[in-house]
């Protein structure tokens, strides 16, 4: 054993950034979430540091206690959420968040509002039912909707400054369960709070780490599950990239709970900032003592290793995980044994998801019984989901389990958009949950509130939490096509109802949509995605057919509009168009018949023109240059 | 019967013992639930899906993962259990090439005979195939991905038993596919053709190669005298494919059916199997007197051989640079050929004058019960001008379908016996075939016979044993014998870590790459499952109870030949260039180096400069670029190919220039043109000779 790293006083720290933050006037904080910072955020950066120069204002960029009075404290943060709406930028204590922040606006906020104390309406967002401004999220309807507990810090706190996580209190949780609880009391409160992975299977954490615990003696690992796969998720992202140090102080309380010494955080290696933010974390977590030997002045170590995965989405399963950490294939492997009896390297080992472990320093700080307080019975606390498809406000939200769906897609989400991207009051069609593994959910579950139980019982599932709202242009079949894809891609290979399964799932769907279907096609589709549901190995293949089963559940008449009348009612399917030319309509110009790539088009001069069937290629060129709209069903 | 440690298989009540899967619990009470997968002997893959059963209150569970628990209640016949397993049978019927009567493996394919007992008889899939490049390569195996239903068999036979692991996994999803690292051929990687992936294989994915046409063409030519010799493992096993109980003696039946298809001779490698003993016993002896060179590891095995080129290099011959090149002693491996070889040698140096042949119109075909054997045979150092001393091998499946081809049955044949001289054997040759079975026949030539006294009767049940590794003591004139047998290649590699660390210590070592030996060699009919390896060992000592002698020295043909041919004595120089042999360092890449010189047609003796780092830094570069510009002048120079090389492993000794078959260390241009000038009017070695350069 290494000797003890020094002791680290939180109180000091906290003490001291706090003192260093009270000398600063004012605080800029600018978006570096992924989305943000694809939307030119970090240029802002450099164009506000510029612009602060030039006003003459005194800039720190990072706070130092023994540094003087500045105006200025400019940082970057994690996600804010509101993707839809960024590049984000907030000034505090005026409480402001501009929207759609570029580079070129740099100077006028500068000078309006950190000089001259204005604020700039045009960046201000816009409350679209009543257009009124909103000077900060205090007044956001998608901001005011939702309850952030787990998302709080993100998009506030400085994810590189591990002061800053101290100073809101950050690491005494961990602290509170290495010197005074032991581990079995680490697991009842777990136990107690009723905390349930929210990597998508819901199984209660306190259980876990209590199977784990009454392990023999010995190595044992605790494991972050950044290997967040699903088609539109980024809520594990924005946590890792966000509030990095509350995954650790996760893992540091799990490990106290199971008795662990060495843990690693599996991060997706399409998440170059979550892995350079982690390893940083851990970093300073290091230097600061909270990881290593002899934590706290007690007996406890803890080590933590980042692994980067290798781009399979089957490695978010955990024995597969765990495969990949030990640098084999990342394969799933038939259960029991159960990672918390033989986990990596046939160890004893606690695999959680990244939002889960973020959640846990809070149960330990603020105790059992008030994480139950808010969210269900069953389901307790607060759930993040990622927000997208035909919604107005998209991005990563949180709400209390038990929320009814419509609240999410209509206050927090501000409603569906229509073909123009802008909301519209009568087009919902269906939500996609809980991605590849998930299901979909209609009109009839707008008011059903969200949590583990319902979700299953109407053959979804929370998943790890994506949400995509679709309006009246969204096709089923297509839907259910898109996910058996990604599914058919992602499958191992390994066990034959999923690699087989998933590959002829899809090549029936494909016969559906292309109108090569008969009944019996929808018969042997059911059949088959119930024999793939029951008789794979892990969850991947156990839950792939699920797009497909909820589609057929609640949009049967659609799959047979598809395959007994060859029709797409939402005219998604090109191969079921049929294009025809109104000859009522057509004044015989011949710009269809001339924009047609494929000579489909015949007739003469100012007489109405004819599509050849046999040819048509279905591409819709004809119908977008005709100027009176003569072209139907296309 | 304990009533807690009981649970319900379709009703009835069953005693859980141990057992570690409820597949296990579920075939005990006779109840045979599919599987692709599911091997006793290797880790639990739990893929195919197929021994899924119903367990109340946790609805489809495989069979093959979970553990039994008191009080579960099975089911192993439900609705939805049947339709799961015909749905992963007919995925598994559309996903690949499963046209049967084309497949090598028509008739004793698994996939085959489950879709015949789930009665499949349509597919409701449609087969949206692509095509996989057919791996022929390996002289030994063919690898067809096409026909591959991904159980993983192969992968973890290859990998858990064998320890060498050529084959795995590659690509995600329906693209997913088995085969060596960068799709290279078996034959380019580390693979020893030991062939107990196809073994284990279900279906026709990997097969045998077949070498029966050759086998015919040699038989069509008028020219050609065609002699065959037969592995003692063959004999228990061909009937198996006859439907005669594992482990029954066809010998005769079998020499019968030989002749009718037109070999000339039929021979028994048994005898060549008393001469092994014969000449490994003697060197064995003379190693324990002087106390050199122990353990002494046996050769008769020729995957195990190609793994110790391969792997431990240190096992082999030393070679120490002087003078005049270098100079080569025998290491740990045994100097002797295998059986198969000795006999070829003897066989293409005796029977030319005996038959009145040409070596050359002279065909020896070996009968094996290996797929490694195959590769042996094409070995350089088994060539005499180029002509090798065994020509075809085929083995015990290829026979089969070649005694079906010619329309034979083998059970009605009347037995007839074999040719002399290479006919004659003792009950030592025979138990060749079995793990142990080396080790017993030497101790036999040695120490006599064992079970005359307790103590022996004791060892001999440890030689006898079936486990992966036994070790034992004897007492012999020369001392103490500390011995160990394996078989498996994990085993073995384990039992030279062990005694690179220390852990242990041995005179004599006994390596069988396939478990159980020979008579579970690659080649042989598929066995579903290991009560036959254990009936054909007992068939070969049933044999070799039923034979006079049992002692190789007591083989009066062996002492006419040793007369004749060898000298009189075991280890003499004639036997030296018969029977015994030098190995090669294969731990490097071959057939990697950049060739500076022209094209030309005629075979040219190879020069390899190592550019390695530590030759490159002792100024091999500059050597390389002398040697090159002097071949643009020189005309000696033509008969040379000038190359580079990846790094020779001997970097100590750097630059090292490797002439033709010889390297020279220190290397300075005067020393290559002077070493070139001497081999300019050498026969050039074959490259995998040249590359061997240690």
């Amino acid at each position: 054993m290494s000797p003890a790293v020094k002791e680290v006083n939180l109180e000091a720290v906290a003490a001291s950034y706090r003192e260093a933050a009270g000398k600063v006037k004012r605080r800029v904080v600018v978006c570096a979430g992924t989305g943000c910072m694809a939307g030119g955020s970090l240029k802002l950066v450099e164009v506000l540091k510029k612009a602060v120069a030039e006003a003459g204002l005194d800039l720190t960029v990072a706070l130092e206690p023994e540094a003087g009075v500045k105006d200025l404290h400019l940082s970057k943060s994690g996600c804010q959420g509101f993707c839809q709406m960024g590049p984000l930028l907030s000034i505090e204590p005026d409480g402001i968040l501009y929207c759609k922040v570029h580079a070129e606006d740099a100077e006028e906020v500068v000078r309006a509002t950190l000089v001259e104390g204005r604020v700039v309406d045009r960046l201000l967002y816009v409350n679209p039912t009543n257009g009124t401004r909103c000077r900060g999220i205090g007044d956001i309807p998608f901001y005011t909707r939702q309850q952030r507990t787990v998302l709080k810090a993100c998009g506030t706190v400085d994810p590189e400054d591990v002061r800053e996580y101290i100073a809101l209190g950050g690491y005494a949780a961990a602290r509170k369960a290495i010197l005074e609880m032991s581990p079995e009391a680490v697991c009842k409160e777990m136990l107690d709070s009723g905390l349930r992975g929210r990597g998508g299977g819901g199984f209660p954490t306190g259980r876990k780490w209590d199977i784990t615990r009454k392990q023999p003696d010995g190595k044992k690992f605790v494991i972050c599950n950044g290997d967040e796969g699903d088609p539109g998720a980024f809520m594990d992202r924005s946590v890792m990239e966000g509030n990095p140090h509350a995954v650790i102080e996760g893992m540091l309380i799990a490990a106290r709970a199971i008795g662990a010494d060495e843990g690693y955080v599996y991060v997706r290696a399409e998440y170059p900032l979550a892995v350079q933010r982690v390893r940083k974390a851990v970093k300073d977590a290091e230097a600061m003592g909270l990881l290593g030997d002899g934590l706290f002045g007690s007996a406890f170590s803890f080590r933590l290793n980042v692994m980067e995965g290798a781009g399979a989405f089957v490695c978010g399963e955990e024995t597969a995980l765990i495969s990949s950490i030990e640098g084999r294939r990342g394969m799933p492997n038939p259960k029991p044994p159960f990672p918390a009896q033989s986990g990596l390297w046939g160890r004893p080992t606690v695999i959680n998801n990244v939002e889960t472990l973020a959640t846990v320093p809070s149960i330990i700080h603020l105790g059992a019984a008030a994480f139950r307080e808010v969210g269900t019975e069953k389901s307790p606390g607060t759930k993040t989901f990622a927000l997208t498809g035909h919604v107005a406000n998209t991005g990563l939200i949180e709400v209390p389990f038990g929320t009814p769906l419509r609240h999410i897609v209509f206050d927090v989400g501000g409603g569906v958009t229509g073909k123009d991207g802008r909301p519209t009051g009568e087009c919902f069609k269906a939500v996609q949950i809980g991605g590849p593994s998930g299901g979909c959910l209609t009109q009839d579950h707008l008011d059903l509130p969200l949590d583990f139980e319902n979700l299953q019982g109407i053959g979804a599932m929370v998943g790890s939490g994506g949400l995509v709202v679709m309006n009246q242009d969204t096709c089923m079949v297509q839907v259910a096509k898109f996910f058996m894809h990604f599914t058919q891609n992602e499958s191992c290979g390994k066990c034959v109802p999923c690699r087989e399964g998933t590959k002829q799932m899809l090549a029936l769907l494909d016969d559906i949509t292309e109108g090569r279907a008969t009944p019996e096609t929808l018969t042997l589709l059911e059949d088959l995605a119930r024999n793939v549901k029951i008789g794979s190995l892990c969850g991947l293949g156990k839950t792939a057919p699920n797009p497909v089963l909820s589609t057929l559940k609640y949009f049967r008449e659609e799959y047979e509009a598809h395959v007994l009348r060859k029709v797409c009612p939402s005219r998604q399917c090109k191969a079921l168009l049929t294009p025809e030319i109104d000859p009522s309509i057509c004044k015989g110009c011949t710009l269809c018949a001339r924009k047609c790539p494929v000579g489909a088009i015949e007739g003469t001069r100012k007489q109405p023109h004819r599509i050849l069937a046999d040819k048509c290629i279905r591409c819709g060129a004809c119908a977008a240059a005709c100027k009176f709209e003569a072209i139907k069903g296309i | 019967m304990n009533s807690a440690k009981t649970l319900t298989i379709d009703g009835m009540t069953v005693e859980i013992n141990g057992e570690k899967n409820l597949l296990e619990l579920i075939r005990k009470v006779n109840i045979e639930l599919p599987t692709f997968c599911y091997h006793s002997e290797l880790s639990i893959y739990g893929a195919c899906r197929l021994c899924m059963v119903d367990v109340e209150g946790r609805g489809l569970q495989a069979a093959c993962s979970t553990p039994p628990e008191p009080g579960m209640v099975l089911r192993t016949q439900t609705k939805a259990v049947r339709e799961l397993r015909r749905t992963n049978l007919e995925l598994l019927l559309a996903s690949g090439n499963h046209d049967c009567p084309t497949c090598g493996k028509n008739g004793s394919c698994k996939l085959q005979s489950l879709a015949e007992r789930l009665g499949v008889t349509k597919v409701r899939f449609k087969a949206p195939r692509e095509e996989w490049p057919i791996d022929t390569s390996s002289p030994s195996l063919v690898r067809d991905p096409n026909r591959c239903v991904l159980c993983g068999d192969c992968v973890r036979v290859c990998n858990e038993i064998q320890g060498i692991g050529v084959l795995d996994f590659m690509n995600r999803g329906s693209q997913i596919t088995v085969g060596p690292a960068f799709r290279k051929g078996l034959d380019e990687v580390d693979c020893v053709a030991c062939g107990q992936c196809a073994a284990a294989c279900p279906t026709g994915a990997l097969l045998v190669k077949s070498d029966i046409d050759k086998v015919h063409q040699a038989i069509d030519d008028p020219r050609k005298k065609v002699v065959i010799q037969v592995a003692p493992a063959v004999r228990v096993a061909l009937g198996e494919a006859f439907n005669l109980p594992a482990g029954s003696n066809v010998m005769g039946q079998l020499v019968a059916a030989l002749r009718r298809m037109g070999f000339d001779k039929v021979y028994d490698t048994a005898f060549a199997a008393d001469l092994t003993v014969v000449e490994e016993a003697n060197e064995f002896l003379q190693r324990k007197t002087r106390n050199k060179n122990l353990p002494l590891f046996t050769s008769c095995c020729p995957a195990w051989v190609k793994l110790a080129e391969q792997d431990f290099p240190e096992l082999l011959n030393r070679v120490t640079p002087n003078d005049r090149g270098f100079k080569v002693e025998v290491e740990h491996l045994s100097s002797c050929r295998s059986p198969q070889q000795m006999f070829g040698s003897l066989a293409k140096r005796v029977l030319p004058v005996q038959l009145g042949v040409e070596r050359e119109d002279l065909v020896v075909v070996s009968l094996m019960p290996c797929t490694a054997k195959k590769f042996e045979a094409r070995r350089d150092e088994f060539k005499v001008h180029y002509n090798p001393d065994v020509d075809i091998v085929v083995t015990t499946q290829e026979i089969v379908r070649m005694i079906r081809n010619a329309g034979l049955s083998l059970a009605d044949l009347a037995p007839e016996s074999l040719d002399a001289p290479f006919g004659a054997k003792t009950g030592a040759g025979i138990i060749f075939g079995n793990s142990g079975g080396v080790t017993e026949a030497v101790l036999r030539y040695l120490a006599g016979d064992l079970s005359g006294s307790a103590e022996g009767r004791q060892i001999l049940e440890v030689v006898r044993d079936e486990k992966g590794r036994r070790e034992f003591s004897v007492e012999l004139a020369s001392g103490t014998v500390k011995a160990v047998v394996v078989s498996g290649l994990a085993n073995a590699r384990e039992l030279v870590d062990d005694l690179r660390e220390g852990r242990a210590q041995f005179d004599f070592v006994e390596v069988m790459a396939c478990p159980g030996g020979c008579v579970c060699g690659g080649g042989q009919p598929t066995a579903d499952d290991s009560g036959a390896r254990r009936k054909r060992t007992v068939g070969l000592r049933h044999l070799d109870v039923s034979m006079d002698t049992h002692r190789s020295q007591e083989n009066a043909a062996l002492e006419t030949i040793y007369k004749d041919h060898l000298e009189g004595r075991p280890g003499s120089h004639a036997a030296h260039k018969l029977l015994h042999t030098v190995y090669y360092n294969r731990k490097r890449i071959q057939n990697e180096a950049l060739s500076f010189s022209e094209i030309s047609g005629k075979p040219r003796i190879p020069v390899s400069v190592c550019i390695g780092t530590g030759c490159h830094l002792r100024g091999s570069q500059d050597l390389l670029r002398q040697l090159l510009r002097r071949a643009e002048t020189d005309e000696m120079m033509e008969k040379f190919e000038i190359r580079a090389t990846f790094c020779m492993e001997a970097c100590d000794l750097g630059p090292s220039v490797h002439v033709n078959d010889r390297t020279i260390h220190h290397a300075t241009l005067e020393d290559v043109l002077e070493r070139m000038e001497e081999v300019q009017d050498d026969e050039p070695v074959s490259m995998e000779t040249h590359t061997c350069f240690r």
